[in-house]
């Protein structure tokens, strides 16, 4: 196995998708092909400076990047020890950061010559994203959602098909977010010559989990540079939500060989990690094989997948991309958690201070950072990514407070 | 270890060789739809003229799988069907049965909850022949390929439509008792496959693999087996039986797969 040392060159994965032991491509022989063309073709992109040139001119005047930095000054002075700061990509297009990677495998599925996108969704927001963008660039959108989910999401259902797309129910397992991904795999076996899959996390076998990656990135590189123009210096923390880890791995993986940057990656931990009632994989799970790649799981001692809770459907997911696992393993990054009331109570703190409604999901990452803030100086700095807004999540807090919308 | 475990493939398909006869290898989810039909149906599918025997050890996210097939295993895991099940069931048909080879067929996971090693020495004592893990292709697939081999076990891997010659090449570096030849582009029992299609793959894939070939996914009815076991060496039948036992009253299970292999075994064979 190869290690990561201090001082090393931070260069995962390895040709073939490996994060250490982690990540790599577990999927039928049916499917292999298409991946290697998918990682041939992105290789060659990434690289390509007019398709470079192309991404940022739409993040910049379709995404509205770059997305400020945001200094919270009340709830920081309310708390009493860290400054918080938060990277608003709640401000996207869209209400959320996963648009940045929709749109990188938007643009890429173009060159590439295919006409239709399929997409897997939980709570609905990597569908929107998707169904924005092939709207953008007129092509056929599949969406593939989780029966459970759709009831519970039914205003992002409707978002899509007012986009365009074609929302399909799936019926299997526990008709949520890992089976909308098996089913989306299954439409894509079958339909890959003119078909593009648009992953919505770092997860899913290799190149996807690089891809998605790098096409977050541009989150972290914005921080770098914004942070010592605005406040002098890089901060001492950044943290992220880690559902399957995308925002996480978008900020953090500009960061990793900055040394004295601490990265903090939040999950959900639901009514409880000793309830079982969680979906916080890398703090209770142990390491597997699902969805194309080897990370850490929750599953049952037999090696089935377990099924989630957390009050927030996108970080409701079994798995986590293999970079994380391998973060985790190294020592890199921390992972710590957040319960799901604890995530209502930054939800409300950073309504009532700040005047920002943010997702549930993101709110889990500023939980955790109000729990660390108020035993740090006032001089320290937390950067914490608000990955999205919360209008989405309006039916669920007022379900939660008792009101019915 | 169980030294002495042999894997029963290669001499299966050495003597249906010598007799000019195509291998009938029926595949359906041990423990569907309850556990204690598992051994009864191996034996009925023996009886039916099967030749190899494909185990499907059920998995709660079957990504390859067709709604018939995922249906199936999700009976068999409320059922209460495991890995370990699976194993043992094996060895309880080993009773009956010294000659049947028997290979199991699933995702993973399961595998790695249990522990390479342990699988393979259990699988190795239960008198198990074969594994097929859908989803570790050839390059995932070394460390347990090599346990598997210490027990005797066969490694059968996956080719596709879109298999090109340089995979062919690696996939026969590593695999043994039999190539299992996905014949369409999609999920288990999907649409009917193109019989003169897959003569042309068989061909180009004997020029790079010196092993029989198994033609699966979309073999719906006997007239199909019997013109795809013209151009290759064995035909697997899968969702059609599942389908089967799936629409069956329980106490009609092992005779209703029984008659309708029994029609597939006729038509390969007349």
């Amino acid at each position: 196995m190869q290690m990561y040392e201090p001082g090393q060159i931070y260069d995962f994965p390895d040709s073939r998708g490996h994060f250490g032991p982690y990540g790599g491509t577990f999927v039928a022989e049916t499917l292999i092909h298409a991946l290697e063309e998918l990682a041939r073709e992105y290789d060659r992109a990434k690289n390509d400076a007019s398709f470079l040139a192309e991404f940022e001119s739409e993040l910049k005047h379709y995404v509205g990047r770059p997305s400020p930095i945001y200094h919270a000054r009340r709830l920081s002075e309310h708390l009493g020890g860290a400054q918080i700061l938060f990277k608003r990509e709640d401000l996207n297009h869209t209400g959320a950061h996963k648009i940045n990677n929709t749109m990188g495998q938007a643009l890429l599925a173009r060159h590439m010559g295919k006409r239709r996108i399929i997409a897997e969704t939980g709570a609905g927001q990597h569908g929107v994203a998707a169904a924005t963008v092939a709207a953008r660039f007129g092509m056929e959108c599949v969406v593939y959602m989780g029966s459970e989910d759709i009831k519970r999401q039914a205003q992002n259902v409707y978002r899509m098909k007012l986009l365009g797309a074609s929302v399909v129910p799936v019926e299997s397992g526990s008709r949520t977010l890992k089976d909308a991904l098996n089913e989306a795999m299954r439409d894509w076996v079958a339909s890959v010559e003119n078909t593009f899959y648009i992953i919505g996390t770092v997860a899913g076998p290799h190149p996807y989990p690089v891809m998605v990656r790098d096409f977050n990135a541009v989150v972290g590189r914005e921080a770098k540079w914004q942070m010592p123009e605005s406040f002098g210096r890089q901060p001492d923390a950044i943290l992220a939500c880690v559902g399957g880890g995308s925002n996480a791995m978008g900020i953090f993986h500009p960061y990793i060989a900055e040394r004295g940057v601490k990265l903090i990656g939040v999950e959900a931990a639901g009514s409880g990690i000793a309830t079982g009632r969680h979906a916080a994989t890398l703090t209770a799970g142990r390491p597997g094989v699902l969805h194309g790649n080897r990370t850490y799981l929750l599953q049952d001692e037999d090696g089935q997948i377990i099924e989630t809770h957390s009050i927030s459907a996108g970080l409701d997911y079994p798995g986590v991309g293999p970079e994380h696992a391998w973060l985790k393993d190294s020592g890199r990054v921390e992972y710590a958690s957040a319960t799901d009331d604890q995530a209502l109570a930054a939800f409300h703190a950073l309504c009532r201070f700040e005047g920002i409604i943010p997702a549930l999901e993101s709110s889990h990452a500023l939980a955790h950072a109000m729990q660390i803030a108020p035993g740090l100086g006032r001089d320290q700095l937390l950067l914490v990514n608000l990955s999205g807004r919360g209008d989405k999540d309006m039916h669920t807090v007022a379900s939660h407070g008792g009101l019915s919308l | 270890m169980t030294a002495g475990n042999v894997s029963r493939i290669p001499a299966r398909f050495k003597s249906l060789r010598e007799a000019g006869r195509k291998a009938l290898i029926p595949y359906f989810a041990a423990g569907d739809p309850g556990p204690e039909f598992t051994v009864p149906l191996m034996h009925a599918a023996v009886r039916a003229g099967a030749d190899v025997i494909e185990l499907g050890v059920p998995f709660s996210d079957p990504m390859a799988d067709g709604p018939v097939n995922q249906r199936a295993a999700e009976r068999a895991l409320r059922a209460g069907m495991t890995l370990r099940g699976v194993i043992e069931a094996v060895a309880e048909f080993r009773r009956q049965d010294a000659l049947t080879p028997v290979v199991l067929m699933g995702y993973g996971n399961p595998i790695e909850a249990m522990g390479y090693e342990l699988f393979a020495s259990r699988a190795g004592a239960a008198g198990v022949d074969g594994v097929l893990v859908v989803d570790y292709p050839p390059e995932e697939s070394e460390v347990l390929t090599a346990l598997l081999r210490t027990q005797g076990i066969d490694s059968i891997f996956l080719l596709s439509p879109t298999t090109d010659d340089a995979r062919m090449e690696a996939v026969s570096k590593i695999a043994s008792g039999y190539i299992y030849y996905v014949s369409l582009k999609g999920v288990t029992g999907a649409a009917n496959l193109d019989v003169n299609e897959v003569a042309e793959r068989t061909r180009r894939i004997r020029s790079h693999v010196d092993l029989p070939i198994g033609v699966g996914f979309g073999i719906r009815d006997p007239q199909t087996a019997r013109a795809v076991s013209a151009v290759a060496d064995a035909v697997v039948v899968g969702s059609r039986i599942v389908q089967e036992i799936e629409d069956a009253p329980a106490a009609d299970v092992v005779r209703r797969v029984e008659d309708l292999l029994s029609g597939f075994r006729k038509a390969m064979d007349d």
